[in-house]
């Protein structure tokens, strides 16, 4: 049994939206939902959701750039931040992470090797250390130091600037990348080759990663575990493979069904989900995905569905997988109930 | 390979600077300033007499005299000597309060928009008090509550700057404090105060640096026209505006001679603004 480095228990983040002049009620956008799941040691755990449900918020709340309203953060058995836990500074060094904007994620007035030396000289590696570790780090990520080390970003393509950006977050020596769609902004034949050489540091570091992206593609071919989020909670969680070929929530059949097939005898003109994501701020009563959902029936909306196993690490959270659920006994009223929760 | 080397590592500000070359009524007015400033601060060598020497009966003698290359003012005392030993303080009320404002507004608007939330709102309006009165009235307004005097005016004209840096500054640190090299600094587990040295400073005196280049005229102005008032340097100190203003009586005798300080204070300011656009556009470009 390989060991859990990170856990993440109940996690919960609820953004206050300035209410309206007149109205005393006070709002919040419920970003992050009481989340709560473990990464193994060793494996990729790809975190996949439509925009706005929460992906990103959960991995700035991982790294802590952010405070979370409750939840803890457990690295390697220790609380972080917690009074006899780990301290923040040490979390940092073994948590790093890598953003979407590899321009912005670099300071324009900074060359490549400050940029990478920045972080070790922080925590208290001499200057020349640390740029001699910043060159083989360049070196690590294919970019060689003699000619990239003294540029600046704005002389590199999209490509090399994420790869310096790795480099960065390699710098620490961490434990734990958290990738937050490090390779949305690429281009394909670009995304491939920045893929490979992340599977081949995660090989030579011994990295976790926690990769955050909207493209299942790219999630099926880096990810060990997938975790699908839906409004802030997840919906279904376990081995890729499982999770692509025997999916057990509706709404991770429609997002899959929703990849476009290479085969023009597939093509479909249906779309796979009807209607938008609901507001955050009142989210839907019940399983949030109730009122988009062909299979609802009246229990959807009014009780939460829980995140039962459907085999052993492969776990839902959908009344239809639970036969205890009353899931086949409930009428197929959602309309009702549906129109009387959301009051 | 070595070509490809060799255009590497241009920091931002080599950009800059070769860019300035490129740009001749920039480098037009850096060079006439540099002629002013160096006849300023040379002035006691330089100046052909005394400027405080005074003869009755050389009295405004017109441009072109013998003696007197630009003439004399109306107690006889030589132009050419008092315009050079006056350029001394009216540039240094060009460019102290702007430096000064520039330091201390930078840093107040690193802070506010780096702590942000209220603190920020704290700051930032009761900024904005000194923000709602027009530039010349509050430097009046100060100054002759202060009573007249160099010192006094330097710190109103100070004090009027200050408000208007520190908006700049805030807001642009607002902008970078949200970008993403600030949160892998955070992520480092780095301190405030070196995150922001390292990271926010840098890009945040660019902007706040072309704002104050443009008030360097304004400063300027607003010196001579304290002293034109009374309010700044006291006779028989020469500063430019204080000529101005003792010249007035002689403008129907000698009009030529009374406008020659304000001809001064007419060029050197164009200069600044002319230089001061330029860096801005020299600034302007894709980084």
């Amino acid at each position: 049994m390989t060991p859990i480095i990170l856990q993440v228990r109940n996690l919960k983040k609820y953004f206050p939206v300035r209410a309206n002049l007149f109205s005393r009620e006070q709002k919040f956008v419920h970003a992050v939902d009481d989340i709560s799941f473990n990464v193994t040691k060793g494996r990729t755990l790809g975190i996949v959701g439509e925009s706005g449900c929460g992906k990103s918020t959960t991995a700035r709340l991982i790294a802590n750039l952010m405070p979370a309203d409750s939840g803890a953060i457990i690295f390697n058995g220790e609380g972080v931040g917690e009074i006899g836990g780990l301290e923040l500074k040490s979390f940092r060094k073994k948590l790093q992470m890598v953003f979407q904007d590899s321009f912005a994620s670099l300071n324009p007035r900074l060359t490549i090797s400050e940029t990478i030396s920045y972080g070790p000289m922080v925590h208290d590696t001499s200057k020349e250390d640390a740029h001699l570790q910043a060159h083989d780090l360049l070196a690590k990520v294919g970019l060689d130091p003699d000619l990239f080390a003294s540029r600046y970003p704005h002389e590199l393509s999209g490509g090399q600037r994420q790869r310096v950006n790795i480099a960065r977050a390699l710098a620490f020596n961490p434990e734990v990348v958290i990738l937050d769609e490090a390779v949305a902004a690429l281009d394909k034949s670009v995304q491939a080759q920045v893929l490979n050489l992340l599977q081949d540091l995660k090989a030579e570091f011994e990295l976790t990663y926690l990769f955050i992206s909207h493209d299942l593609h790219v999630v099926h071919y880096i990810s060990d575990d997938v975790m699908v989020m839906y409004l802030g909670q997840i919906v279904e969680m376990g081995p890729v493979e499982q999770v692509y070929s025997e999916a057990a929530h509706p709404y991770t059949r429609a997002l899959l069904s929703a990849i476009p097939s290479m085969d023009p005898a597939h093509r479909t003109q249906k779309s796979p989900i009807t209607g938008d994501p609901p507001n955050p701020i009142h989210p839907p009563s019940g399983c949030r995905f109730h009122d988009r959902c062909e299979h609802a029936r009246a229990i959807c909306a009014s009780l939460v569905p829980a995140l039962m196993p459907v085999q052993s690490s492969h776990v839902v959270a959908c009344h239809m997988n639970h036969p205890s659920s009353g899931y086949e006994t409930s009428g197929s009223d959602v309309q009702y109930a549906s129109a009387g929760a959301t009051r | 390979m070595s070509s490809r080397a060799r255009i590497s590592g241009r920091s931002y500000w080599f950009v800059v600077f070769h860019q300035l070359k490129h740009e001749p009524v920039a480098l037009f007015s850096a060079l006439l300033l540099l002629l002013i400033f160096l006849a300023a601060i040379f002035a006691p060598w330089l100046a052909p007499s005394d400027p405080y020497a005074t003869s009755m009966i050389h009295r405004l003698q017109p441009i072109g005299s013998p003696d007197h290359l630009l003439g004399t003012d109306e107690l006889g005392r030589d132009m050419l000597s008092r315009l050079m030993f006056g350029g001394r303080l009216s540039l240094l009320m060009g460019v102290a309060p702007v430096f000064m404002a520039f330091v201390i507004g930078t840093s107040i608007g690193l802070f506010a928009g780096y702590v942000g939330g209220k603190i920020n709102m704290i700051i930032m309006r009761m900024l904005d008090v000194f923000y709602a009165f027009p530039s010349v009235l509050l430097a009046v307004a100060i100054s002759g509550a202060l009573g007249p005097g160099m010192m006094n005016s330097l710190f109103a004209l100070t004090l009027v700057f200050i408000p208007q840096l520190v908006r700049v500054a805030e807001s642009v640190t607002t902008q970078v404090r949200k970008l993403d090299y600030i949160e892998a600094a955070r992520m480092s587990g780095a301190r405030s105060f070196s995150i922001i040295r390292v990271h926010v400073l840098g890009n945040v005196l660019g902007p706040v640096f072309v704002y104050a280049t443009g008030l360097l005229s304004v400063s300027m102005i607003l010196g001579s026209g304290l002293s034109f008032l009374g309010l700044g340097v006291k006779p028989p100190e020469p500063e430019w505006g204080l000529m101005l203003n003792t010249l007035r009586s002689a403008i129907f005798k000698e009009p030529l001679i009374a406008a020659l300080p304000g001809a001064m204070i007419f060029v050197t300011s164009i200069a600044f603004n002319l230089l001061a656009d330029g860096v801005r556009s020299a600034m302007d470009i894709k980084r």
